[in-house]
């Protein structure tokens, strides 16, 4: 009986709209929709796109649903960072020549998909462990921690033009992402990817809050500015 | 009984897994490239709006001053943990105790040099 009605509601949205098998043929080209993360730097190194496989855990659905209309850059230096980098008079710069666009989907396809990567929640475990506070923060004292005491910014952009390369932005992250994996990613990147480029920076609970309350305000300040 | 035969195979394929070691090489790819630069010079691709320019690797002078221990500190711990800046994170949770004694080796061969000399 069961199995009845899951075969109509595949059969369903397969009809309706192009969701029905695009994040398996196309979208698992260049992502892991599957698990598990790499476990060898070879497997890291070699990683066409983020792992989707616990999007669920992850994004914010409205979000998911106007970004895969409309795709922006968010890793200034693609992935894997090294690929794309050449040797500038200062230093390693940012080859953008070697960064590609991201496929566009329409209105329709955006929201199926969407649908289904908020489905992928394997790692509830981790997400449960985090409670987040209200507490307030402002950018000035965010962002001196963000940068001077906890040393994030080195990898991190905290606006369009200010902040390191390697990393996502982080001007956009609470727009992006629920609160409760920003705190557990933060808390340890190791247990979402083993071989994560970003290094586990032991922060105390309190840190812990102030930097997910910081990303909260500082994405609200973007978007006014805009 | 079919559980039993089971969890042991599982137990080594993830074990396996976990403890495989990264050739020094490759986890300075990874992890140290984009603060230290594809040469090691200190020029990674992060380093415009950084406080405190990462150290050169490949510079016998600084990097004959600092012992192996120091070194596998620095790394392991974080800047913080002798005394330089917080911007050197720790390295703990990412490299495993003998692919940071393997790193410091790397350090020695990238800048020619021992302690000392
Ligand atoms: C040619 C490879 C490629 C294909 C095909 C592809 N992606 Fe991506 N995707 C990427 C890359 C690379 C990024 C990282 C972009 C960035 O950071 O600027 C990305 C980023 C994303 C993100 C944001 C992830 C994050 O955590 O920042 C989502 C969501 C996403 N893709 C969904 C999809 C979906 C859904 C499909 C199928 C319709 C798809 N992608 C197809 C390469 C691809
Ligand atoms: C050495 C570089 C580095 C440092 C230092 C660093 N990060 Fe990260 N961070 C990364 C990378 C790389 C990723 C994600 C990799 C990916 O998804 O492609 C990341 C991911 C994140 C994310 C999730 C963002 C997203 O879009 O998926 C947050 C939030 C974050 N970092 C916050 C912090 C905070 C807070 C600190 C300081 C305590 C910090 N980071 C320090 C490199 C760094
Ligand atoms: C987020 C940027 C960043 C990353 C990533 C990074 N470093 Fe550093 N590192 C620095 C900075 C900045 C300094 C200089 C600290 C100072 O002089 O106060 C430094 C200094 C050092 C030193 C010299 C310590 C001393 O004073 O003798 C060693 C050794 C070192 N790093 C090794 C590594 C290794 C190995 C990796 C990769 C596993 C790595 N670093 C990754 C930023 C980084």
């Amino acid at each position: 009986m069961r199995k009845t009605i899951f075969a109509i509601l595949l059969g369903f949205s397969g009809a309706g709209f192009a969701g029905g098998g695009m994040l398996q043929n196309e979208c698992s080209t260049c992502h892991n929709i599957t698990g598990p993360a790499a476990q060898t730097l070879k497997e890291a190194f070699e990683k066409k796109g983020p792992d989707l496989f616990y999007a669920g855990n992850k994004y914010r659905q409205e979000w998911l649903v106007s970004w895969l209309q409309k795709p922006q850059r968010i890793r200034p230096a693609g992935m894997y960072y090294g690929n794309h980098i050449k040797a500038g008079a200062k230093g390693d710069e940012v080859d953008v020549s070697t960064l590609n666009e991201h496929v566009a989907l329409s209105k329709a396809d955006a929201t199926s998909v969407a649908a289904e990567l908020m489905r992928l929640k394997p790692h509830d475990d981790l997400t449960a462990k985090e409670k987040i506070g209200a507490g307030a923060i402002s950018k000035q004292m965010g962002e001196m921690a963000f940068n001077k005491f906890l040393g994030c910014m080195a990898c991190h952009l905290i606006e369009p033009e200010y902040g390191g390369l390697s990393g996502p932005e982080v001007y956009t992250a609470a727009k992006r992402l629920q609160p409760e994996y920003m705190a557990s990613y933060i808390r340890s990147p190791q247990a979402w990817d083993p071989k994560s480029w970003m290094p586990n920076k032991h922060l105390s609970d309190i840190n812990i809050q102030k930097m997910v309350n910081y990303l909260k305000v500082l994405s609200e300040e973007t978007e006014n500015a805009k | 009984m079919r559980n039993r035969l089971l969890l042991p195979v599982l137990l080594a394929t993830c074990c396996i897994q976990v403890q495989a070691k990264e050739t020094p090489a490759d986890n300075y790819k990874a992890y140290c490239v984009q603060c230290h630069g594809g040469d090691g010079k200190g020029g990674g691709v992060n380093i415009r709006d950084i406080a405190v320019v990462p150290r050169d690797h490949t510079d016998v002078k600084s990097m004959s001053g600092r012992s192996d221990e120091t070194l596998f500190k620095a790394i392991k711990e974080g800047g913080a943990s002798i005394d330089k800046s917080i911007l050197m994170p720790p390295w703990d949770a990412t490299l495993s105790d003998e692919e940071i004694k393997d790193m410091v080796q790397y350090l020695r061969v990238l800048c020619k040099c021992n302690f000392g000399s």
